[in-house]
This record gives C-alpha cells, sequence and structure tokens, in this order.
C-alpha cells in the first residue's frame, strides 16, 4: 500500500501552497538529511518533472532545503530557508532536468559533508507523502514513515539472519524489508522497516556485525502542529 | 487495514454494526500501536488548525506572493450579508470558507492537507459551516474527519491523490468525494448511502485536469476549491435522498485511474497546457518570471 493510514490522507499539518512539491519536498530534503547523517555542507540537487516546471511557484527549492536544515512542513521557517541555508554556509544549487524520471515529482539530492557525499533520490506521491527509490546507487523503495534503517554492508552467507535476530530479540515486528546488492558478494543495501524504533543497544550490536560499514536510521513520523 | 476499497468498507461497517469513522479510528489504533486518544488528539488538533484557517482567510490579507489572488473569501463574505445568494445562505457560507482555506495556503499560511493542499478547501468549509449550521460538537467533526480519511484511503491506493499523476480530479474530485461521504454520515445516512455519495461525487469531477496558471495553486484551484465545497453538499443531499451511484463507487474509481493515466503530461501540474498556456496564462507567468530575476 502506497498510503498506508488515516493520517497519510487528512494531513500533514503543513505551511503551503502544495502537498506535493513543499511538503512532500521537504519531508524529501529531512529524509536525504538523515541518510546523509546530519546537515551537509553543498546540496546540488536535480529536479524532474512537475518538480522541473513548476518549482520555484511552489515554494519546493525552499522546502526541499528547510528539510536539509531539518524542519517539518509546518515550520514556517520554509519560507526563509535559502536565506537561512545560505547563513549557516550550506552551498545549494538546483537543476531543473528535462529528462524522464518514473514519477512526475521527483528530486535528485547530491549531498557533500565533511567529504562524503551521499546521493538520495525520492518522489513526492501526494498529500504530502515521499517514496525513496534511490540511495547512492542503490535502488529501494521505501517512505520513512515507520522507522527505517539503512545498513551498508558487505554480502556474506548468514548477514540477514544476524541482523534480523536483533529485531527478534529486541521483540519487534518487521513489516517490510529489502536487499539490493551491486554484484555477489559486494556492497549490499538492506532495508528494514519496523514497527517500532530499535533500541540503541541493539543498534550498537547491528553496527558491529562483520561486514557492517554504515548503519543510519530514518523516521519521519511528525506529530507536529498538534501541540 | 482490513479494508481496501469501498464496498469493502460497507461490508465491514454492516457486519460491525459501525459507522465509517468508528472503523477508521478501530483500524488506524491496530496499523499505528497508539492509543485511541492518541489519534483523536492529533485529528483534534488538526480540526483546530482547520478552523483557524477559515478564521484568518475571512479576517487577514491573504494576498499571495505572485499577488494573483486573495481575498475573495472576503468578497463572498460581504456579499452574504448584503445580498441574497442564489446558493442559499448556507451552500454560500461553505463556499466562502472554503475559499478562504485555499486563500491561507496560496499565501503560506499553515493548513492541513485533505487530501492535499491544492485541494484543502473543500473538507474545512463543508465542516465548519454545517458545524455552525447544526451545533455539532468538536468532537463529532473529528469523527467525521476519521470517515472523510477512510475514503480517501481508498481512493489514494486504488488511484491516486495527486496532480502530477492523476490531474485536478485526483485532488479536489478526492476532497469532493470524501467531503460528500463524511457529510452523508454525519447528516445520519449509512455507511452504504455514504458510498453512494462519493460515487456521485467522483463521476462529476473525472477528467478534471490540473493546469494551473504559472504553476502556482492559486488559478484555477482556489475557485474549484468553493466549486467543490457546493458539490459535496449536493452529492450528499441526493445520496440522503435515496439517489444512488447506479455504477458503484469502487469502479468510478477504476476510472479515475484509467482517466488520469490517459490524460497527456501537459495536463498533469507541469504549467505546460491546459489554462497555463492560455495567451494570458502565459503572460502571467512570463511577468511572474521577470518579477522573481528582479528579486535575485
Amino acid at each position: 500500500m502506497r498510503f498506508r493510514d488515516v493520517f497519510s490522507i487528512i494531513g500533514p499539518s503543513m505551511i503551503g501552497p502544495s502537498s506535493s512539491h513543499t511538503a512532500g519536498a521537504a519531508r524529501l530534503g529531512r529524509a536525504a538529511r538523515a541518510i546523509c547523517g546530519g546537515q551537509p555542507d553543498e546540496a546540488e540537487i536535480v529536479l524532474y518533472g512537475s518538480f522541473a516546471e513548476t518549482y520555484q511557484g511552489h515554494g519546493t527549492d525552499r522546502a526541499l532545503v528547510a528539510g536539509l536544515l531539518g524542519y517539518l512542513p509546518s515550520d514556517p521557517r520554509i519560507r526563509d530557508a535559502l536565506v537561512i541555508a545560505a547563513e549557516k554556509g550550506m552551498e545549494v544549487s538546483f537543476r531543473p532536468s528535462s529528462r524522464p524520471a518514473l514519477h512526475p515529482n521527483t528530486a535528485k539530492l547530491c549531498l557533500r559533508a565533511g567529504g562524503q557525499e551521499t546521493i538520495v533520490t525520492g518522489s513526492s506521491i501526494g498529500g504530502g507523502n515521499i517514496e525513496i527509490t534511490g540511495v547512492n546507487g542503490f535502488d529501494v523503495k521505501f517512505t520513512a514513515g515507520y522507522p527505517t534503517l539503512l545498513v551498508f554492508h558487505r554480502d556474506r552467507p548468514g548477514m540477514l539472519a544476524d541482523m534480523t535476530d536483533l529485531y527478534r530479540d529486541a521483540g519487534l515486528n518487521i513489516g517490510y524489508m529489502e536487499v539490493d546488492r551491486k554484484s555477489r558478494s559486494g556492497d549490499v543495501l538492506t532495508v528494514i522497516e519496523s514497527d517500532g524504533g530499535l533500541p540503541d543497544r541493539s543498534l550498537r550490536l547491528l553496527s558491529s556485525l562483520a561486514g557492517v560499514e554504515r548503519v543510519c536510521g530514518v523516521e519521519l513520523n511528525e506529530m507536529e502542529g498538534t501541540a | 487495514m482490513r479494508f481496501s476499497s469501498l464496498a469493502g468498507i460497507v461490508e465491514l461497517c454492516e457486519a460491525e454494526s459501525s459507522t465509517i469513522a468508528a472503523l477508521m479510528i478501530r483500524e488506524q489504533i491496530q496499523e499505528s500501536g497508539a492509543t485511541e486518544a492518541e489519534i483523536r488528539e492529533q485529528m483534534t488538533g488538526y480540526y483546530r488548525i482547520m478552523k483557524e484557517a477559515v478564521a484568518k482567510g475571512l479576517n487577514e490579507n491573504t494576498t499571495s506572493r505572485s499577488g494573483l489572488t486573495g481575498l475573495d473569501a472576503q468578497r463572498v463574505d460581504e456579499y452574504m450579508r448584503v445580498e441574497t445568494p442564489l446558493l442559499g445562505g448556507e451552500a454560500a457560507k461553505a463556499l466562502a470558507y472554503a475559499l478562504a482555506v485555499s486563500e491561507v495556503n496560496a499565501s503560506m499560511g499553515r493548513i492541513i492537507a485533505t487530501p492535499t493542499a491544492g485541494s484543502c478547501g473543500i473538507i474545512p468549509g463543508v465542516f465548519v459551516s454545517c458545524q455552525e449550521r447544526f451545533a455539532w460538537e468538536d468532537e463529532r467533526m473529528v469523527e467525521g474527519l476519521f470517515a472523510a480519511g477512510a475514503i480517501g484511503y481508498v481512493i489514494a491506493n486504488n488511484a491516486f491523490i495527486s496532480g502530477a499523476e492523476g490531474g485536478c480530479q485526483a485532488e479536489v474530485g478526492s476532497a469532493v468525494a470524501m467531503a460528500a461521504g463524511a457529510l452523508t454520515e454525519l447528516r445520519g445516512g449509512s455507511p452504504a448511502q455514504a458510498m453512494h455519495a462519493v460515487g456521485l461525487a467522483l463521476k462529476n469531477s473525472l477528467g478534471l485536469v490540473c493546469d494551473p496558471v504559472g504553476g502556482l495553486v492559486e488559478i484555477p484551484c482556489i475557485v474549484r476549491n468553493g466549486f467543490g465545497a457546493v458539490s459535496a453538499m449536493t452529492a450528499a443531499d441526493m445520496a440522503l435522498a435515496g439517489v444512488r451511484s447506479v455504477i458503484p463507487s469502487d469502479e468510478v474509481v477504476e476510472v479515475m485511474l484509467e482517466v488520469g493515466q490517459a490524460m497527456p503530461e501537459t495536463l498533469r501540474e507541469t504549467a505546460r497546457g491546459g489554462l497555463a498556456q492560455t495567451p494570458t496564462g502565459r503572460r502571467i507567468m512570463k511577468e511572474l518570471q521577470a518579477k522573481r530575476r528582479r528579486e535575485k
């Protein structure tokens, strides 16, 4: 199911004018920030389809950058995000592309932080909901609406069993999981979406499994605007 | 969720002697792991923001950043006080409130996407005006939002709710159907009647394209929210009177998907066709681009 619950239909609470182009863009930015491991020093953003055609009028540029700054879709600072990013020393550039993308509202964020590059591709699929479809050359598909772990690792027999053991021991149900690898026993990205977040202790054990290179958590669940 | 179709909602409601709202609340508890109090609190917060947006749109300056739109809700509100609206006072009020919320959205104010920002005026327009008219409690309105959400959930997963995927029928069309179904239940209609309202409403917006001038959620989006609020009441009244949607609402959702997929990209939120490419639409877009360059 692309849309999983009532609040993906009624909601989010957001600053206008467009749920796909503003709220969804802010969430894409925030997911990319989490995957990058924090605020990037530099962001080169490629826009496709309707994003490329209408991004300025909808504030898509401000919203993507607001997300990179960690702001929620309901944060009024979205309006001034480009100025705030410049003040914080984040270098940002936008490039509309005429190439067709799988989904009409798609952005590719090429982020650099401390010499490390992270490339995140995602689409805004309606009503502020998003789907991340690519991370550093891996094909993925997750919404970040639930606690999601991205595990970058080398492939070896028993790897997935070792990871899922940690979820079992923590008493957590895995709702969705996918594995994409670039070659046999090569680089792998495993995405695990679970009903609750893995406790710190399990996260440390996961990070120290043989072959695991990096683990990052992404979750956009926002109770924004209800306070 | 135990349902994936509108007929599935009716079946579950009938088997469990439940309203659509109560079914949605139970399913949401199951899906999210949150308590009933927590999810009611979140929805109550959303309803509060909707009411704030209505008030803001009726009382504050809602001129958009582009300068193209704003203050139309206040024009209708003033007209209603001085003249006798053809629609009658109650429908005119829903129209004014829907315009108000959409204008708050266009001026980068805070709204609740229902299901999207482009269609954010319809549900608050209908809900807030009916609440005043029938003196309903907030709690009842919040339940109405859960009913609307159940309908939108089915439409979103079987078709789409974004203009870029399916045109305006996916946004305003979905919102009108959600409002019509929820309003039917709020007025005492059965779940089956509510789904007839959904089918009747959806049929009236099939094929509606997304062609915003300058790519902005302003022209024609704002007035379509006004029209949408009135359409939702029309569909609910028909369903409450016993009018049926001969083509079942689930089949209408399938048609919506088919029509949206056949829609050219120029008419799906790219501003490359339709009203956006009329001589006036093109002139406005050029002026906006020049204004943006000056601001840089």
